[in-house]
């Protein structure tokens, strides 16, 4: 799963021997809690998720263990997947309500206070 | 004891500030955690409930509301702000002559913390490897800048002054006489903006007669995980809003005292019927020190709390790029993470 040659991993997927595709533990390399703990709230928001953490393993190296499990054996990957879209999603949004307020802003002028 | 409908609702929205403890700090509404609640993701109740209001804005700071969200999400923009936005900043300090009493490293250190006004959109990142000892850097990824000054004496002070400004010429060294030297096409392409220092009066080193500094920088676009002094806020920072609320009525010289255990404005004395009544006009100000639960007999009157979804954000610049730009840049490295894995799965799939 890891990238080929020179090229370094990005994202793992570690699976246990004999469970099925819903328990997955992925690596995500160079990242901390920033994305961890926000896509950890998306993913808890799905109700086909049984079990949702992250664990930073040691603090000298940049990388999570997200671990997800499903009900219903629902591959693993696909409540990631719709996390990720949706937090995204979640960040467009914001985005806009902001630029938004700004322009508002700017045209009453009140806030330059 | 069974939680009743009000005390649910506490629970899923308000942290509740007590007199030993903070207690429901963590966000609990998750599916299946609530009978009766629907806590699935649903988008058009979030963007329902989300607002953002900007409540102050000038060139350096800013004060804006966001609303209807969770913490784990306004954590990561304001981590962003702090470590993950791009801008120049010094990196390479070549130093050709410091004949001052400031160290080579001490002064190297200061002239890297000196924030740079260059917009970092317009550079690359410099590819690091093993040409980083052949390369010197190219116009696209490099900012050159120059420090040359001596210090020398007066010859019109007079005989018998001892104030260093008048007898000395050029002896505190500030971050105007950061000169921009243009690398290769740089001077057509950034005719207009000036490149240097935000400041020009960052204090870098005293001289005397005699000394002098002789300095080639390097600048290069990095993020404040790397080194702090990418760091393109002064500081980015968050609180919850919050929430005070008077169990009962409380009037006359007891007023006062409450009104004396919050900030000021938080609380005011109406005149009803000739005795002073408290009224809660603004708990935003309050900086809940919980003063108030120091009194036994005012403890038991006021219930304090936040409201978990309320934050209220503080963003300081360094000046490299206006507060407002910051935030939208740091929303847009949240997007980029989140391609980033999708990118990847998408990829991991299709093998």
């Amino acid at each position: 799963m890891a990238g080929e040659g020179e090229k370094k991993a990005v994202l793992e997927m570690v699976q246990a021997d004999g469970a099925d595709e819903g328990c997955v533990t992925f690596v995500l390399h160079d990242e901390d809690h920033t994305l961890g703990n926000s896509l950890r709230y998306m993913i808890m928001k799905n109700a086909d998720v049984e079990f949702c953490g992250y664990t930073i393993t040691h603090p000298s190296e940049s990388k999570i263990n997200f671990r997800i499990q499903t009900r219903g054996g629902i591959p693993a990957a696909e409540p990631l997947r719709r996390g990720l879209n949706e937090l995204s999603d979640v960040c467009q949004h914001v985005l806009n309500t902001f630029q938004v307020s700004m322009c508002d802003c700017s045209v009453h002028n009140m806030c330059l206070t | 004891m069974a939680a009743r409908m009000e005390n649910v609702e506490e629970i899923r929205n308000r942290v509740i500030l007590g007199e030993f403890g903070v207690t429901n700090v963590h966000t609990t509404d998750f599916p299946g955690n609530y009978p009766g609640y629907d806590d699935t993701w649903n988008v058009e109740k979030f963007q329902k409930n989300f607002r953002i209001d900007v409540v102050h804005l000038d060139e350096n700071s800013m004060e804006f509301d966001m609303v209807g969200i969770d913490a784990a999400i306004a954590n990561a923009f304001r981590r962003i702000l702090l470590a993950e936005v791009p801008t120049m900043a010094t990196e390479k300090v070549f130093i050709y002559s410091n004949t001052s009493i400031v160290q080579d490293e001490v002064l190297a250190h200061r002239l890297g913390l000196i924030p740079i006004k260059a917009d970092p959109h317009l550079f690359e990142y410099r590819n690091t490897g093993e040409e980083s000892a052949e390369e010197e850097g190219s116009e696209i990824d490099t900012i050159q800048l120059q420090l040359k000054i001596k210090c020398s004496r007066n010859p019109r002070a007079s005989k018998d002054s001892s104030d260093p400004r008048e007898l000395y010429l050029n002896h505190m060294v500030y971050s105007k006489d950061i000169k921009w030297v243009p690398i290769g096409n740089q001077a057509d392409v950034f005719a207009d903006c000036c490149i240097g220092p935000v400041h020009d009066d960052i204090l870098i080193a005293q001289l005397r007669p005699g000394q002098e500094l002789d300095i080639v920088m390097h600048c290069v676009k990095g993020i404040g995980k790397d080194h702090a002094k990418f760091s393109p806020v002064a500081t980015a920072s968050y609180r919850l809003l919050p929430e005070i609320t008077l169990l009962e009525v409380v009037e006359g010289e007891k007023a006062e005292r409450l009104k004396q255990c919050f900030s000021r404005g938080v609380i005011d004395l109406e005149d009803i019927n000739g005795t002073k009544v408290a009224k809660v006009v603004n708990s935003r100000l309050d900086t809940c020190s919980r003063e108030v639960l120091r009194h036994s007999d005012l403890k038991n009157v006021v219930k304090l709390g936040r409201v978990r979804d309320h934050f209220i954000f503080t963003v300081e610049s360094t000046g490299i790029l206006p507060p407002d730009v910051l935030v939208t840049e740091a929303i847009k490295v949240l997007v980029a993470k989140c391609q980033r894995f999708l990118n990847e799965l998408d990829s991991t799939a299709m093998e």
